[in-house]
């Protein structure tokens, strides 16, 4: 098993669900394949959705929904079988 | 007596408030965000306070946090700016139960012209053109077909409580309205959490002309129109004043319905009314009204030499207007460039960074509207807008070609900016005709895109 830190590749607002409305893309504990989106980064108003760069399962979320991130910063936490 | 000033607002328009607050002797205290610390407005205002967290939600959006910091400076008004809590009836009414003036109008009024649908109707009733349309909100996907026989297709479905441009769909016959139509009502029942829609006929290639007006609650005055149909989504990113498009006597017809419209409601502040114009029929009908200053204003003030945050400020105090339409004049012709921390050649995207080399154009006729400084860091969690670059000169020819040597001139670095679109929009025949409409922007963009992929 290997710990992946997912990072955020630019600073902003970070937020786990599509909408306040919304269940968050991930929980802690779910499996996400590469590709699958982490969560929004917002930046001037403009929302990105943020992929997941490794295949494997969420350990844990370093951030809070809505944190302000610096780019670099973690999100979370994957873990991968390889 | 207005003696101390609450700023709820950020960048640049902050500063507008804080100069203006300074030039009639008013104390200003900028309430900012902890990510605005550094701004240029905070530096200047006599006073500043921190209200919260850098996301808006909980700072320029946090009613609560700014009428305690109203309330422990002692102020006695506040003025909003535009964007934020600028039009928020409620944020107007809390700020006047507070004992505190709000620069604008009051609550019922933002209510009122806030709510397009009731807008609509306050027009119609004061006898101003609006868009043919539904009376109202329209309930029924078959209401909205019987309807949309008599409006004519192509028809936009338009959520009430939608604004900026969201909450609208086009359908372009009766098939695509029934299957619009409820995907329009729920979209805006999940976006502004109330699903009510009206009905309006689309008109292609519209001009985006508004008037300003200035009203005390009883006297209305207009100071003529702007011209904003290069859009991007919606965003404006040029606006001028005269609108090449308008003949005197459309002009005159156009600003005396919005004086009409303003005083039927009994209009306080600064307002402006938004027209959509049908060039080819010479047509112009009331879309909505926008109860706060807007980003252009200079544009107005540089044609009038009526400075319009100062007769905000002046009003607010309960003071009747001074000003007498007789006296109100244009002269000469005012562009306003906005640049915006974007990279038109990768599809806008955000563009972050420090102001590291900053010359700003200069000399006659150039007006800046900026709260950057070499060695600003640009924050992420606000509008995209750095500058507005406002040009004045005699006439419309002279004024591009004094907004391309305004251009010229300007060395930003550290961050991309629009200024390279605006160099090519400005050379294009087109533009430098004046002749546009409201879609032109994102067409010529697509070309653009292609030559820059190419």
């Amino acid at each position: 098993m290997t710990e992946t830190a997912l990072k955020a590749p630019f600073p902003g607002v970070f937020y786990r669900s599509p909408s306040p409305d919304d269940a968050p893309f991930l929980e802690e504990g779910q499996a996400i394949t590469a590709g699958d989106t982490i969560g929004l980064l917002e930046v001037m108003k403009q929302f990105s959705e943020i992929p997941a760069e490794v295949s494997g399962t969420v350990v844990r979320f370093v951030v809070e929904d809505e944190a302000v991130v610096e780019a670099g910063q973690t999100l979370l936490i994957v873990a991968s079988d390889e | 007596m207005i003696k101390t000033l609450l700023i709820a607002n950020r960048g640049e328009i902050a500063l507008r408030i804080v100069r203006a607050a300074r030039e009639l002797g008013i104390r200003s205290i900028v309430a900012h965000s902890s990510a605005d610390a550094e701004t240029l407005a905070v530096q200047l205002a006599d006073d500043a306070i921190e209200i919260g967290p850098p996301q808006a939600s909980k700072s320029y959006l946090n009613a609560e946090a700014l009428i305690d910091a109203a309330r422990q400076y002692q102020v006695d008004a506040i003025h909003p700016g535009y964007g934020f809590l600028s039009e928020n009836a409620d944020f107007a009414d809390a700020v006047h139960r507070a004992g505190i003036i709000f620069v604008g109008p009051s609550g019922d009024i933002i209510r009122r012209m806030g709510d397009k649908a009731a807008a609509r109707r306050t027009a119609k009733a004061a006898g101003v053109p609006v868009v043919p349309g539904s009376e109202g909100e329209v309930p029924s996907v078959e209401q909205a077909c019987r309807l949309a026989e008599e409006i004519g297709y192509p028809i936009m479905i338009k959520a009430s409580a939608g604004g900026g441009g969201r909450g609208i769909r086009i359908a372009g016959n009766r098939e695509a309205l029934m299957k619009q139509m409820p995907t329009a009502q729920t979209e805006a029942r999940a976006a502004f959490g109330h699903g009510g829609v009206y009905l309006e006929r689309f008109i292609p290639q519209a001009r985006h002309i508004e008037v300003q007006i200035l009203g005390d609650g009883e006297h209305v005055v207009h100071l003529f129109e702007r011209e904003c149909s290069l859009q991007r989504r919606r965003q404006k990113l040029i606006e001028e004043s005269p609108s090449p498009a308008l003949d005197e006597a459309t002009r005159a017809e156009l600003c005396e319905s919005a004086v009409t419209l303003a005083r039927h409601i009994g209009y306080s502040g600064a307002g402006t009314l938004e027209y959509l114009f049908d060039e080819h029929r010479r047509e112009f009908f009331f879309i909505e009204m926008n109860t706060r200053i807007q980003v252009e204003h200079p544009v107005t003030e540089q044609i009038t030499g009526i400075d319009l945050i100062r007769e905000m400020l002046l009003i607010a105090d309960g003071k009747p207007l001074s000003l007498q339409q007789s006296h109100i004049h244009r002269s000469g012709a005012a562009i306003e460039l906005r640049l915006n921390a974007e990279d038109p050649d990768q599809d806008f995207r955000p563009s972050l960074g420090t102001i590291e080399t900053l010359r700003w154009p200069s000399g006659p006729g150039i007006r800046i509207e900026s709260g950057l400084y070499p060695g600003y860091r640009i924050p992420p969690f606000y509008d995209a807008m750095l500058a507005k670059l406002v040009i004045w000169d005699q006439d419309r020819p002279a004024a591009l070609a004094r907004a391309r040597r305004a251009l010229d001139e300007l060395i930003l670095e550290g961050v991309t900016t629009t200024a390279s679109l605006h160099v090519r929009l400005l050379a294009d025949p087109h533009v430098r005709d004046g002749n546009v409409h409201n879609q032109f922007l994102e067409q010529w963009l697509e070309h653009y895109q292609q030559e820059v992929s190419a």
